[in-house]
């Protein structure tokens, strides 16, 4: 049976370290360049286009590497879609265009996000609050002060910062290298850290964690604030792109629901513990390939959400399929 | 006031050193949760090198106690010295830093993550906020090495896939990483079988010579005396008294843990003229659990199932009670032929299941006691049915009804279940099969983890119910309950049953069977029903 197969590639990815969902990634690339072939132009393999996926994802991606810190944790934030915004909106509001100023609007718009984390992160473990909750009632906070504030775009960013967005270094677009430098920090981080095993043990029970001696509340808390950093940075880069900022970036992109299903399509589990920045990339650049894909194919957008759906139900169900093997 | 018995404190004997000063001790400690006294007054002094039980009924404070030790519940009044200095730990972390250590009953370690990982949680070497891999490695096979393990387990090991027997090896790993002076154990061996237990127990041995103080909870009064060189007995939050081993009975014990002595620790077998009609009925029944199942329930009669652990005796209870449904062959209820195809079929063909791991699958620890007694006849009526308070259209009074038949001790029954004692979380479920009449019971280590009294008191209701004429299956890794409690005895290994035994049967008889040697007769003994 195909599950059957599918699961035992999985399989044995896993005991070589790397995430089954590459297997996921492989299959779907594929299939998409045979289907490409059969029925669209047949590019899906020339540079431009696979340089255009990875582009695609670097806004995605940037922001779906603070969600995996969360979600390890056993949390979950929901305000990252507004953040974006406030970051977009905050950026080109303050530099006005102006290169001189950007400097201080990028410590400004960090200073914000930490704010933001640093609010999600007391009200889920001092306040106790469900993170679901939580984070759903900060964005909605946002989104508040945003509308009251703004109506529109305003102000611009100078065209000197839109580097970021579209620049080069040589033939490797700028936007990928920090995409792929926030990924190895992250990375690095999770694996390798003190602050990366505790996370990963807060996440997957946090009795024992407590119990061995860490301290559970600063550690989540320290994951929020880096995912909303992952969301300001990614603020950034949307700004960068679009030259200016609305209130409505963030939530149009859906990068909120996005990164949290890029993230579990990774193969980090809801219910925290496990999980890592490479499956992250991988469910990303899944659903990248997808969006291009369909493009090519000229799918209607509403079918590739209906594709998207199914896509995510399919990965999940399919780990947790595994995980019930494993535990009998 | 706490009954004092008249067992003399402990002496030192003329052969001894002098008498030790304690590496612990703690005195007039006191501890209050809602609506309990939990320790009043409790003072007990641990020696060095010595392996020191604290044993007591459900509810009498061990717990507890065990965790004011080890930082994880401050008391509301009283001392603990560690080495004669007045200590108070804020946190667990800091008991642990100062060599007091605890392993839980449930062990508190991540099943995705590695052995090392898990050893030196919180403590990882590191140099400048990065885990130094090499040490981690290095120290986590120094660690093992010391407790002789360090070939079979490895440190790269993901630890949801070590059998339990060795996840605890790494828990008491995780303490003498820790340079610990005091180890103290909740149960350890509640879910280890025999080999595992004498592996621990050496152990526990070594620990000791190497001047530790070991303090652990048990229910099973033969390790204790196996093990332990002080007994101490709690009773109702209360210390009745600290001996050495070689002082008591477990007789004394016994009456020191309840105030009476318990004569009939089991029930009297039915009698041929108890036992009634076949109610259960299986012929040739196979799964991917279990195979060729042939086995019949009379109504009135216990049948213990013994067996080694992993012999397949809670994949049988799964089987029969649809869990795991049957695949082939037939299975017949009262007469009523149908394979069971769910729990929800079981319940409504008259089965009820009280499960091995009532944690996990037995109570919904949020819930009110009134809500767990009621779980199970809520499930056969449907959903349209206005829900009473205590009991159903038909019996209105079933809570308080069945909480008094099962003598289930809680401030009120709206408590939630989690804050009742293991042995009283046990009764309720009892209640809750009880409401719903069966005709079929299986009951999976009904007493594990229970005290002596509530023991007693459980095995007399399975008998009751066996003689209002339910056919009960009990399943036992305690060959005295099985030889106790059973009218007949079948026995299990390699996931199909291999024999059938007579009631009062040998432990060596039953052995011999669970360890897989057939008897003369064929494999599967169950043909023809009564004996």
């Amino acid at each position: 049976m195909t599950t059957t197969t599918f699961t035992n590639v999985q399989n044995r990815l896993r005991a070589s370290r790397i995430p089954p969902v590459y297997a996921i990634l492989a299959v779907v690339f594929v299939v998409g360049i045979l289907l490409d072939m059969v029925f669209g132009r047949g590019q899906m393999t020339s540079p431009t286009i696979l340089a255009n996926i990875l582009v695609r994802s670097v806004a995605l991606g940037i922001v779906a590497i603070g969600q995996t810190f969360v979600m390890i944790g056993a949390s979950i934030d929901l305000s990252v879609a507004y953040t974006i915004s406030v970051t977009a909106v905050m950026s080109s509001f303050l530099m006005q265009g102006d290169p001189a100023r950007v400097p201080m609007t990028i410590l400004a718009v960090f200073l914000i996000g930490a704010v933001i984390g640093l609010a999600n992160g007391l009200v889920i473990t001092k306040l106790r609050v469900n993170a679901f909750i939580a984070t759903l009632g900060t964005g909605l906070i946002l989104k508040g002060l945003l509308n009251a504030s703004f109506s529109n775009f305003t102000g611009s960013v100078p065209a000197s910062f839109q580097t970021f967005g579209y620049g080069q270094l040589g033939p490797i677009p700028i936007s990928i290298i920090i995409l792929v430098v926030v990924a190895i920090i992250g990375g690095l981080i999770l694996a390798r850290t003190k602050y990366g095993a505790h996370l990963y043990g807060v996440g997957g029970n946090t009795e024992v964690a407590r119990l061995s001696g860490l301290r559970t509340d600063r550690v989540i808390i320290t994951a929020h604030v880096i995912c909303s950093m992952t969301a300001v940075l990614t603020g950034l880069f949307v700004v960068s792109r679009l030259r200016s900022g609305a209130p409505w970036v963030g939530p149009d992109g859906l990068y909120d629901l996005e990164s949290i299903a890029a993230v579990v399509v990774g193969g980090t589990a809801l219910s925290g513990g496990r999980g890592g920045v490479a499956g992250t990339i991988a469910g990303v650049i899944i659903f990248g390939v997808l969006d291009t894909l369909f493009n090519q194919l000229g799918v209607d957008t509403f079918l590739k959400q209906v594709l998207r759906g199914a896509i995510i139900i399919l990965a999940v169900a399919s780990y947790t399929i595994r995980s019930r093997r494993e535990a009998a | 006031m706490p009954e004092q018995n008249s067992v003399s404190p402990p002496v030192a004997r003329p052969q001894d050193a002098p008498e030790q000063e304690p590496i612990l001790e703690v005195r007039n400690i006191t501890k209050r949760f809602p609506g309990v006294l939990a320790l009043n007054q409790v003072s007990v002094q641990f020696n060095p090198g010595e392996v020191h039980a604290v044993v007591g009924e459900n509810g009498a404070g061990k717990s507890t106690l065990m965790k004011v030790m080890a930082g994880a519940y401050l008391p509301d009044s009283g001392d603990i010295l560690l080495q004669g200095k007045k200590v108070s730990f804020a946190h667990p972390r800091e008991a642990q830093l100062m060599g007091v250590s605890i392993i839980y009953q449930e062990l508190n370690l991540l099943p995705e993550r590695t052995v090392a990982q898990n050893i030196f949680l919180g403590r990882e070497p590191s140099r400048l906020g990065v885990i130094d891999n090499h040490a981690l490695e290095q120290k986590t096979r120094a660690v093992l090495q010391e407790l002789d393990y360090s070939g079979e387990i490895s440190p790269q090991a993901m630890l949801g896939t070590l059998p339990v027997a060795d996840q605890q090896i790494v828990e008491i790993a995780k303490s003498i990483a820790f340079d610990s002076k005091v180890l103290i154990m909740d149960e350890p061996t509640a879910a280890l079988s025999g080999n595992e237990v004498e592996i621990l127990t050496r152990l526990i041995e070594r620990l000791k010579a190497r001047g530790m103080a070991i303090i652990f909870i048990s229910h099973r009064l033969i390790e204790v005396f196996e093990i332990a060189d002080q007994i101490t007995v709690l009773k109702d939050g209360n210390l009745v008294g600290t001996t050495p081993a070689d002082a008591v009975t477990p007789e004394d014990v016994i009456r020191m843990m309840v105030g009476r002595d318990l004569d009939h620790y089991f029930p009297p077998l039915a009698t041929a003229e108890e036992i009634g009609e076949v109610v259960l009925k299986v012929e040739q029944a196979s799964n991917d659990l279990v195979r060729d199942i042939n086995l019949e329930l009379q109504a009135g009669e216990i049948v213990g199932v013994a067996g080694l652990q992993g012999s397949g005796r809670t994949f049988l209870a799964q089987s029969l009670f649809g869990v795991q449904p049957f695949k082939t062959g037939s299975l017949a209820v009262n007469g009523k032929v149908a394979l069971v195809k769910s729990p929800n079929h079981a319940i409504e063909l008259g089965m009820g299941y009280v499960t091995e791991d009532r944690k996990a699958e037995g109570i919904l620890p949020n819930q009110s006691v009134r809500d767990n007694i009621l779980l199970a006849i809520r499930a056969l009526h449907s959903l349209l049915t206005r829900t009473q308070r205590n009991g159903v259209a038909k019996n209105p009074n079933l809570v308080p009804t069945l909480a008094d038949e099962v003598d289930v001790r809680a401030a009120s029954y709206d408590q939630e279940l989690q804050y009742l004692s293991g042995g009283n979380q046990q009764k309720v479920i009892l209640a809750k099969w009880l409401a719903t009449t069966t005709k079929v019971m299986i009951f999976d280590e009904p007493t594990r983890g229970i005290d002596v009294e509530a023991k007693a008191s459980i095995h007399d209701m399975i008998r009751d119910l066996a003689r209002q004429g339910a056919a009960v299956l009990m399943i036992s890794s305690e060959l005295p309950e099985i030889i106790g409690m059973s009218d007949r005895i079948i026995v299990m290994w390699d996931n199909t049953i291999v024999g059938e035994l007579p009631a009062n049967a040998s432990e060596a008889e039953i052995m011999l069977l669970a360890t897989g040697h057939q008897n003369g007769n064929s494999k599967n003994a169950e043909q023809t029903g009564a004996k």
